[in-house]
Protein backbone atom coordinates (compact mmCIF):
# COMPACT_ATOMS: atom_id res chain seq x y z
CA UNK A 1 0.00 0.00 0.00
CA UNK A 2 1.02 3.28 -1.45
CA UNK A 3 1.96 5.44 2.18
CA UNK A 4 1.24 9.49 2.06
CA UNK A 5 3.78 11.77 1.90
CA UNK A 6 1.44 14.02 3.96
CA UNK A 7 -1.24 12.79 6.46
CA UNK A 8 -4.79 12.71 5.43
CA UNK A 9 -7.44 14.98 7.16
CA UNK A 10 -10.93 14.57 8.46
CA UNK A 11 -12.39 17.50 7.67
CA UNK A 12 -11.31 21.15 5.95
CA UNK A 13 -9.53 21.71 2.63
CA UNK A 14 -6.67 20.44 0.88
CA UNK A 15 -4.97 22.87 -2.15
CA UNK A 16 -3.24 20.45 -4.13
CA UNK A 17 -1.17 21.06 -7.55
CA UNK A 18 0.33 24.36 -6.28
CA UNK A 19 4.11 25.02 -7.91
CA UNK A 20 6.23 24.22 -5.34
CA UNK A 21 7.97 27.56 -5.68
CA UNK A 22 4.56 29.18 -5.04
CA UNK A 23 3.70 27.06 -2.06
CA UNK A 24 4.53 29.73 1.09
CA UNK A 25 2.84 32.36 -0.31
CA UNK A 26 -0.40 30.26 -1.07
CA UNK A 27 0.12 29.39 2.63
CA UNK A 28 0.29 33.00 3.63
CA UNK A 29 -2.87 34.02 1.47
CA UNK A 30 -4.60 31.28 3.60
CA UNK A 31 -3.46 32.85 6.71
CA UNK A 32 -2.59 29.70 8.19
CA UNK A 33 -0.60 30.61 10.74
CA UNK A 34 -3.90 32.25 12.58
CA UNK A 35 -5.73 28.44 12.25
CA UNK A 36 -6.02 26.45 15.41
CA UNK A 37 -6.61 22.77 13.71
CA UNK A 38 -4.10 20.76 11.88
CA UNK A 39 -2.88 22.49 9.13
CA UNK A 40 0.29 20.39 7.19
CA UNK A 41 2.03 22.25 4.15
CA UNK A 42 4.59 19.75 2.09
CA UNK A 43 6.71 21.13 -0.84
CA UNK A 44 8.58 19.52 -3.60
CA UNK A 45 6.20 16.52 -3.59
CA UNK A 46 6.33 14.61 -6.67
CA UNK A 47 3.70 15.59 -9.41
CA UNK A 48 2.93 13.45 -12.36
CA UNK A 49 2.17 17.11 -14.27
CA UNK A 50 4.05 19.71 -12.28
CA UNK A 51 7.69 17.77 -11.81
CA UNK A 52 7.47 18.98 -8.45
CA UNK A 53 4.34 20.36 -6.28
CA UNK A 54 3.21 21.74 -3.34
CA UNK A 55 0.71 21.25 -0.99
CA UNK A 56 -1.35 22.65 1.64
CA UNK A 57 -4.06 20.64 4.29
CA UNK A 58 -5.61 23.02 6.56
CA UNK A 59 -8.14 21.24 8.97
CA UNK A 60 -11.72 22.61 9.82
CA UNK A 61 -11.79 25.35 6.93
CA UNK A 62 -13.34 25.34 4.27
CA UNK A 63 -11.69 28.20 2.04
CA UNK A 64 -13.99 30.91 0.40
CA UNK A 65 -14.50 32.53 -2.85
CA UNK A 66 -12.10 35.13 -2.16
CA UNK A 67 -9.12 33.10 -1.46
CA UNK A 68 -9.74 30.32 -4.08
CA UNK A 69 -9.39 34.01 -6.77
CA UNK A 70 -6.22 35.11 -4.93
CA UNK A 71 -4.23 31.83 -5.35
CA UNK A 72 -5.77 31.15 -8.78
CA UNK A 73 -3.19 34.70 -9.54
CA UNK A 74 -0.39 32.99 -7.69
CA UNK A 75 -0.54 29.38 -8.25
CA UNK A 76 -3.05 28.77 -11.63
CA UNK A 77 -2.68 25.09 -11.62
CA UNK A 78 -4.00 24.32 -7.76
CA UNK A 79 -6.86 22.46 -7.18
CA UNK A 80 -9.41 22.57 -4.56
CA UNK A 81 -10.70 19.31 -2.46
CA UNK A 82 -13.15 19.77 0.26
CA UNK A 83 -12.77 16.70 2.76
CA UNK A 84 -15.67 15.81 4.78
CA UNK A 85 -14.95 12.37 7.01
CA UNK A 86 -11.86 11.42 5.02
CA UNK A 87 -13.64 11.84 1.83
CA UNK A 88 -13.83 14.66 -0.81
CA UNK A 89 -17.06 15.81 -1.26
CA UNK A 90 -15.93 18.50 -4.00
CA UNK A 91 -13.15 19.26 -6.26
CA UNK A 92 -12.35 21.64 -8.54
CA UNK A 93 -9.58 23.60 -10.30
CA UNK A 94 -8.94 27.06 -9.33
CA UNK A 95 -9.60 29.67 -12.22
CA UNK A 96 -8.53 33.71 -12.46
CA UNK A 97 -12.03 35.29 -12.83
CA UNK A 98 -12.12 38.17 -16.40
CA UNK A 99 -12.11 40.62 -12.71
CA UNK A 100 -10.61 40.89 -10.06
CA UNK A 101 -12.12 43.19 -7.06
CA UNK A 102 -10.59 44.06 -4.08
CA UNK A 103 -7.72 41.71 -3.39
CA UNK A 104 -4.82 43.28 -5.90
CA UNK A 105 -3.78 47.04 -5.53
CA UNK A 106 -2.93 48.52 -8.23
CA UNK A 107 1.43 48.56 -8.87
CA UNK A 108 1.41 52.48 -9.92
CA UNK A 109 2.02 54.43 -7.05
CA UNK A 110 0.05 57.83 -8.24
CA UNK A 111 -3.13 55.50 -9.79
CA UNK A 112 -5.72 57.35 -7.96
CA UNK A 113 -7.20 53.53 -6.10
CA UNK A 114 -4.13 53.98 -4.22
CA UNK A 115 -5.26 57.83 -2.94
CA UNK A 116 -9.10 57.76 -2.25
CA UNK A 117 -11.17 55.16 -0.62
CA UNK A 118 -12.11 53.15 -3.74
CA UNK A 119 -11.55 49.09 -4.05
CA UNK A 120 -8.74 48.70 -6.35
CA UNK A 121 -10.41 46.90 -10.14
CA UNK A 122 -8.66 44.98 -12.69
CA UNK A 123 -9.50 43.36 -15.55
CA UNK A 124 -7.71 40.41 -16.81
CA UNK A 125 -6.02 40.39 -20.08
CA UNK A 126 -4.19 37.38 -19.99
CA UNK A 127 -4.69 34.42 -17.83
CA UNK A 128 -1.78 31.84 -17.89
CA UNK A 129 0.60 34.04 -17.48
CA UNK A 130 -1.22 36.18 -15.72
CA UNK A 131 -1.54 39.56 -17.23
CA UNK A 132 -3.65 42.29 -15.58
CA UNK A 133 -4.90 45.97 -16.24
CA UNK A 134 -5.57 48.55 -13.74
CA UNK A 135 -9.65 49.47 -14.87
CA UNK A 136 -8.49 53.10 -13.39
CA UNK A 137 -4.91 54.26 -14.22
CA UNK A 138 -4.69 51.57 -17.17
CA UNK A 139 -1.16 50.05 -16.26
CA UNK A 140 -0.44 46.36 -17.25
CA UNK A 141 0.62 44.40 -14.48
CA UNK A 142 2.45 40.90 -15.11
CA UNK A 143 2.99 38.29 -12.22
CA UNK A 144 5.79 39.77 -10.42
CA UNK A 145 4.05 43.25 -10.15
CA UNK A 146 1.16 41.74 -8.81
CA UNK A 147 0.21 42.84 -4.97
CA UNK A 148 -1.61 40.91 -2.71
CA UNK A 149 -4.44 42.78 -0.23
CA UNK B 1 -21.98 60.55 -34.69
CA UNK B 2 -24.17 57.79 -32.76
CA UNK B 3 -21.03 56.36 -31.54
CA UNK B 4 -20.20 59.28 -29.54
CA UNK B 5 -23.68 60.38 -28.23
CA UNK B 6 -23.51 60.00 -24.05
CA UNK B 7 -20.14 58.04 -24.37
CA UNK B 8 -17.31 59.35 -21.50
CA UNK B 9 -13.93 60.07 -23.20
CA UNK B 10 -11.49 58.62 -21.19
CA UNK B 11 -8.76 56.88 -22.74
CA UNK B 12 -8.02 56.66 -26.79
CA UNK B 13 -8.08 52.63 -25.99
CA UNK B 14 -11.88 52.87 -26.20
CA UNK B 15 -12.31 54.49 -29.89
CA UNK B 16 -11.57 52.36 -32.75
CA UNK B 17 -10.52 53.40 -35.89
CA UNK B 18 -13.86 54.65 -37.27
CA UNK B 19 -14.68 56.12 -34.55
CA UNK B 20 -11.49 58.47 -34.53
CA UNK B 21 -12.10 59.04 -38.22
CA UNK B 22 -15.92 60.01 -37.59
CA UNK B 23 -14.50 62.46 -34.72
CA UNK B 24 -11.85 64.17 -37.77
CA UNK B 25 -14.21 64.46 -39.99
CA UNK B 26 -16.79 66.38 -37.55
CA UNK B 27 -14.50 68.78 -36.29
CA UNK B 28 -13.65 69.45 -40.47
CA UNK B 29 -17.26 70.64 -40.06
CA UNK B 30 -16.41 72.16 -37.24
CA UNK B 31 -14.38 74.56 -39.03
CA UNK B 32 -16.73 75.02 -41.95
CA UNK B 33 -20.29 75.30 -41.01
CA UNK B 34 -22.03 78.14 -38.56
CA UNK B 35 -22.88 75.97 -35.11
CA UNK B 36 -23.49 78.77 -32.82
CA UNK B 37 -26.75 77.81 -31.39
CA UNK B 38 -26.14 74.08 -31.49
CA UNK B 39 -25.30 73.90 -27.35
CA UNK B 40 -27.70 76.20 -26.37
CA UNK B 41 -28.64 75.89 -22.55
CA UNK B 42 -26.39 73.30 -21.89
CA UNK B 43 -24.02 73.77 -19.08
CA UNK B 44 -20.22 72.26 -18.99
CA UNK B 45 -18.32 71.89 -15.49
CA UNK B 46 -14.63 72.55 -16.37
CA UNK B 47 -12.91 70.79 -13.45
CA UNK B 48 -8.89 71.60 -13.51
CA UNK B 49 -7.32 70.38 -10.22
CA UNK B 50 -3.92 71.04 -12.23
CA UNK B 51 -2.54 74.11 -14.21
CA UNK B 52 -3.46 74.33 -17.98
CA UNK B 53 -4.01 76.94 -20.72
CA UNK B 54 -4.56 75.33 -24.30
CA UNK B 55 -7.19 72.28 -23.00
CA UNK B 56 -8.82 74.27 -20.35
CA UNK B 57 -9.44 77.48 -22.78
CA UNK B 58 -10.28 75.67 -26.12
CA UNK B 59 -12.37 73.85 -24.34
CA UNK B 60 -14.60 76.59 -22.82
CA UNK B 61 -14.45 78.77 -26.00
CA UNK B 62 -15.53 75.86 -27.69
CA UNK B 63 -19.12 75.42 -25.40
CA UNK B 64 -19.39 79.00 -25.81
CA UNK B 65 -19.18 79.37 -29.23
CA UNK B 66 -21.58 76.20 -29.60
CA UNK B 67 -24.19 78.60 -27.60
CA UNK B 68 -23.82 76.77 -24.15
CA UNK B 69 -22.11 77.94 -20.42
CA UNK B 70 -19.15 77.74 -18.56
CA UNK B 71 -18.95 77.09 -15.12
CA UNK B 72 -15.56 75.47 -12.89
CA UNK B 73 -12.59 76.36 -11.94
CA UNK B 74 -8.85 76.99 -13.04
CA UNK B 75 -7.09 75.36 -9.73
CA UNK B 76 -8.22 73.44 -7.19
CA UNK B 77 -7.07 75.98 -4.35
CA UNK B 78 -10.43 77.40 -4.37
CA UNK B 79 -12.45 74.65 -4.25
CA UNK B 80 -13.71 72.21 -1.54
CA UNK B 81 -10.93 69.91 -2.45
CA UNK B 82 -8.61 72.16 -0.76
CA UNK B 83 -10.71 71.26 2.84
CA UNK B 84 -10.21 67.37 2.15
CA UNK B 85 -13.04 66.83 -0.27
CA UNK B 86 -12.70 63.67 -2.06
CA UNK B 87 -12.81 63.72 -6.03
CA UNK B 88 -15.68 61.24 -5.68
CA UNK B 89 -18.31 63.71 -3.48
CA UNK B 90 -16.77 66.72 -5.77
CA UNK B 91 -18.15 65.10 -8.92
CA UNK B 92 -21.13 63.45 -7.43
CA UNK B 93 -22.65 67.33 -6.12
CA UNK B 94 -21.07 69.21 -9.18
CA UNK B 95 -23.22 66.89 -11.58
CA UNK B 96 -26.20 68.36 -10.62
CA UNK B 97 -25.16 71.61 -11.96
CA UNK B 98 -24.04 70.56 -15.14
CA UNK B 99 -24.50 68.53 -18.48
CA UNK B 100 -20.96 67.83 -18.76
CA UNK B 101 -17.56 67.23 -16.74
CA UNK B 102 -14.32 68.23 -18.30
CA UNK B 103 -11.61 67.15 -15.75
CA UNK B 104 -8.36 67.02 -15.54
CA UNK B 105 -6.81 66.06 -12.25
CA UNK B 106 -3.10 64.85 -11.06
CA UNK B 107 -3.98 61.41 -10.20
CA UNK B 108 -4.00 58.74 -13.27
CA UNK B 109 -7.54 56.87 -13.56
CA UNK B 110 -9.08 59.70 -11.89
CA UNK B 111 -11.32 60.47 -14.95
CA UNK B 112 -12.22 56.74 -15.10
CA UNK B 113 -12.96 57.10 -11.53
CA UNK B 114 -15.25 60.48 -12.17
CA UNK B 115 -17.64 58.27 -15.14
CA UNK B 116 -18.04 55.63 -12.75
CA UNK B 117 -19.47 57.64 -10.58
CA UNK B 118 -21.82 60.37 -12.22
CA UNK B 119 -24.54 59.42 -15.06
CA UNK B 120 -23.49 62.36 -17.28
CA UNK B 121 -20.57 61.92 -19.98
CA UNK B 122 -17.22 63.01 -18.57
CA UNK B 123 -14.10 64.17 -20.53
CA UNK B 124 -10.97 63.06 -19.77
CA UNK B 125 -8.46 66.46 -20.15
CA UNK B 126 -5.15 64.52 -18.45
CA UNK B 127 -5.01 62.83 -15.57
CA UNK B 128 -1.45 62.25 -14.48
CA UNK B 129 0.49 61.04 -17.10
CA UNK B 130 -1.67 58.45 -18.34
CA UNK B 131 -4.38 59.97 -21.13
CA UNK B 132 -5.34 63.19 -23.03
CA UNK B 133 -7.12 61.72 -25.08
CA UNK B 134 -8.95 65.03 -27.01
CA UNK B 135 -5.11 65.89 -27.27
CA UNK B 136 -4.94 62.94 -29.72
CA UNK B 137 -7.90 63.80 -31.82
CA UNK B 138 -6.87 67.30 -32.37
CA UNK B 139 -2.96 65.72 -32.89
CA UNK B 140 -4.54 63.31 -35.15
CA UNK B 141 -5.94 66.36 -36.69
CA UNK B 142 -3.51 68.03 -37.38
CA UNK B 143 -1.37 65.69 -38.82
CA UNK B 144 -4.15 64.71 -41.44
CA UNK B 145 -4.54 68.13 -42.15
CA UNK B 146 -0.97 69.15 -43.03
CA UNK B 147 0.12 65.58 -43.72
CA UNK B 148 -2.83 65.06 -46.13
CA UNK B 149 -3.07 61.20 -44.92
CA UNK B 150 -2.68 59.19 -41.85
CA UNK B 151 -1.79 56.11 -43.15
CA UNK B 152 1.80 55.15 -43.37
CA UNK B 153 3.28 57.69 -41.56
CA UNK B 154 6.72 57.54 -40.04
CA UNK B 155 6.78 59.45 -36.82
CA UNK B 156 9.68 60.59 -34.47
CA UNK B 157 8.36 61.17 -30.76
CA UNK B 158 11.36 63.28 -29.01
CA UNK B 159 11.77 64.79 -25.66
CA UNK B 160 9.91 63.22 -22.28
CA UNK B 161 8.33 59.85 -23.53
CA UNK B 162 8.21 58.11 -19.91
CA UNK B 163 5.92 60.97 -18.22
CA UNK B 164 4.72 62.18 -21.75
CA UNK B 165 0.47 61.46 -21.51
CA UNK B 166 -0.23 62.73 -25.07
CA UNK B 167 3.05 60.61 -27.07
CA UNK B 168 1.32 57.61 -25.01
CA UNK B 169 -1.87 58.29 -26.48
CA UNK B 170 -0.63 59.41 -29.96
CA UNK B 171 1.35 56.31 -30.13
CA UNK B 172 -1.53 53.72 -29.46
CA UNK B 173 -3.68 56.08 -31.93
CA UNK B 174 -1.47 55.75 -34.88
CA UNK B 175 -0.94 52.00 -34.53
CA UNK B 176 -4.40 51.76 -36.30
CA UNK B 177 -2.97 53.44 -39.03
CA UNK B 178 0.27 51.16 -39.85
CA UNK B 179 2.90 53.93 -38.38
CA UNK B 180 6.24 53.29 -37.90
CA UNK B 181 7.41 54.68 -34.58
CA UNK B 182 10.83 56.10 -33.31
CA UNK B 183 10.92 56.78 -29.89
CA UNK B 184 13.98 59.32 -29.11
CA UNK B 185 14.86 60.24 -25.26
CA UNK B 186 17.44 60.12 -22.47
CA UNK B 187 17.76 57.00 -20.83
CA UNK B 188 15.73 58.02 -17.52
CA UNK B 189 12.61 59.59 -20.25
CA UNK B 190 12.23 56.24 -22.15
CA UNK B 191 8.58 55.27 -23.47
CA UNK B 192 7.31 52.90 -20.61
CA UNK B 193 7.88 49.30 -21.23
CA UNK B 194 4.42 48.45 -21.05
CA UNK B 195 3.42 50.82 -23.60
CA UNK B 196 6.32 49.30 -26.04
CA UNK B 197 4.90 45.73 -25.63
CA UNK B 198 1.39 46.69 -26.55
CA UNK B 199 2.55 48.84 -29.40
CA UNK B 200 4.77 45.31 -30.35
CA UNK B 201 1.97 43.47 -29.69
CA UNK B 202 -0.05 45.11 -31.98
CA UNK B 203 2.30 44.67 -35.05
CA UNK B 204 3.99 48.19 -34.53
CA UNK B 205 7.08 48.95 -36.03
CA UNK B 206 9.17 50.31 -32.73
CA UNK B 207 12.80 51.36 -32.52
CA UNK B 208 13.97 53.71 -29.77
CA UNK B 209 17.23 55.90 -29.89
CA UNK B 210 18.99 58.87 -27.71
CA UNK B 211 19.11 60.93 -30.74
CA UNK B 212 17.74 61.93 -34.09
CA UNK B 213 20.91 61.07 -35.98
CA UNK B 214 20.71 58.81 -38.94
CA UNK B 215 17.35 59.12 -38.14
CA UNK B 216 15.99 62.65 -39.08
CA UNK B 217 16.22 61.87 -42.90
CA UNK B 218 13.67 59.27 -42.78
CA UNK B 219 10.55 61.30 -40.65
CA UNK B 220 7.25 62.20 -41.91
CA UNK B 221 6.05 63.87 -38.66
CA UNK B 222 8.25 64.88 -35.36
CA UNK B 223 6.59 64.51 -32.34
CA UNK B 224 8.54 67.05 -29.82
CA UNK B 225 7.25 66.70 -25.88
CA UNK B 226 8.66 69.00 -22.85
CA UNK B 227 10.72 67.67 -20.22
CA UNK B 228 8.06 68.66 -17.43
CA UNK B 229 9.88 69.96 -14.12
CA UNK B 230 6.62 69.31 -12.63
CA UNK B 231 6.96 65.23 -12.79
CA UNK B 232 9.79 64.91 -11.31
CA UNK B 233 10.02 64.42 -7.04
CA UNK B 234 13.87 64.87 -7.20
CA UNK B 235 15.01 68.73 -8.81
CA UNK B 236 18.66 67.16 -9.46
CA UNK B 237 17.03 64.41 -11.79
CA UNK B 238 15.04 67.10 -14.17
CA UNK B 239 18.27 69.61 -14.37
CA UNK B 240 20.52 65.86 -15.80
CA UNK B 241 17.82 66.14 -18.41
CA UNK B 242 16.47 69.67 -19.00
CA UNK B 243 17.43 70.74 -22.29
CA UNK B 244 19.24 67.63 -23.61
CA UNK B 245 17.29 67.99 -26.85
CA UNK B 246 17.03 71.33 -29.00
CA UNK B 247 15.66 71.50 -32.26
CA UNK B 248 16.81 74.63 -34.32
CA UNK B 249 16.19 74.97 -37.96
CA UNK B 250 19.98 75.35 -38.98
CA UNK B 251 20.41 71.69 -36.89
CA UNK B 252 17.66 69.86 -38.51
CA UNK B 253 18.78 71.13 -41.89
CA UNK B 254 22.42 69.80 -41.39
CA UNK B 255 21.27 66.84 -40.25
CA UNK B 256 19.02 66.09 -43.13
CA UNK B 257 15.28 65.92 -43.18
CA UNK B 258 12.26 65.52 -45.50
CA UNK B 259 11.39 68.47 -47.38
CA UNK B 260 7.97 67.98 -46.15
CA UNK B 261 8.66 67.33 -42.32
CA UNK B 262 6.06 68.69 -40.00
CA UNK B 263 6.79 68.89 -36.30
CA UNK B 264 4.35 69.24 -33.82
CA UNK B 265 4.35 69.96 -29.89
CA UNK B 266 1.38 69.96 -27.65
CA UNK B 267 3.01 73.07 -25.98
CA UNK B 268 3.98 74.97 -23.58
CA UNK B 269 7.72 74.41 -24.77
CA UNK B 270 10.82 75.35 -22.49
CA UNK B 271 13.87 75.51 -24.87
CA UNK B 272 13.52 72.50 -26.83
CA UNK B 273 12.61 74.01 -29.86
CA UNK B 274 14.29 76.97 -31.03
CA UNK B 275 12.40 80.09 -32.34
CA UNK B 276 14.09 79.68 -35.22
CA UNK B 277 11.48 76.88 -36.56
CA UNK B 278 8.51 79.21 -35.99
CA UNK B 279 8.67 80.55 -39.36
CA UNK B 280 8.99 77.26 -41.01
CA UNK B 281 7.15 75.10 -43.11
CA UNK B 282 7.84 72.35 -40.46
CA UNK B 283 6.34 74.21 -37.74
CA UNK B 284 3.05 73.08 -37.32
CA UNK B 285 2.78 73.46 -33.54
CA UNK B 286 0.70 77.10 -33.63
CA UNK B 287 -1.66 74.98 -36.18
CA UNK B 288 -2.02 72.34 -33.89
CA UNK B 289 -2.80 74.29 -30.76
CA UNK B 290 -5.80 76.31 -33.12
CA UNK B 291 -7.21 72.96 -34.09
CA UNK B 292 -7.99 72.46 -30.32
CA UNK B 293 -11.34 74.75 -30.84
CA UNK B 294 -12.83 72.87 -34.10
CA UNK B 295 -11.61 69.45 -32.35
CA UNK B 296 -13.46 70.11 -28.75
CA UNK B 297 -16.60 71.65 -30.54
CA UNK B 298 -16.62 68.26 -32.26
CA UNK B 299 -16.25 66.13 -29.28
CA UNK B 300 -18.93 68.36 -27.04
CA UNK B 301 -21.16 68.62 -29.98
CA UNK B 302 -21.31 64.89 -30.57
CA UNK B 303 -21.04 63.70 -26.77
CA UNK B 304 -24.02 65.53 -26.03
CA UNK B 305 -26.00 64.58 -29.02
CA UNK B 306 -26.30 68.14 -30.96
CA UNK B 307 -24.71 66.46 -34.04
CA UNK B 308 -26.64 63.18 -34.78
Amino acid sequence: MKQLDVSAIKDGSVIDHIDSKSTLKVADILNIQNEEQMVLVGINLTSKFLGKKGIIKIGGKIIDQKEVNKIALIAPDATVNIIKDYEVVKKFKVAVPDVIEGIVKCFNPNCVSNHHKITPKLHVINKNPIKLQCHYCERIMNSKDILLI
Amino acid sequence: MTGFKQKDIISIRHFNKEELLSILDLAQRMEQTDSADLLKGKVLASLFFEPSTRTRLSFESAMKRLGGMVIGFAESGSTSASKGESLSDSVRIIEGYCDIIVLRHYLEGSAQLASDIVNIPVINAGDGANQHPTQTFLDLYTIQKTKGTLEGLTVGFLGDLKYGRTVHSLAYALAYFGAEMFFISPPSLRMPRDCIDELRDRKVKCHESESLMGISKRLDVIYCTRIQKERFADPVEYEKVRGVYRLSKTLLEEMGIKEDLKILHPLPRVDEMDDSLDTTNYAVYFQQARNGLPMRKAILAAVLGAIV
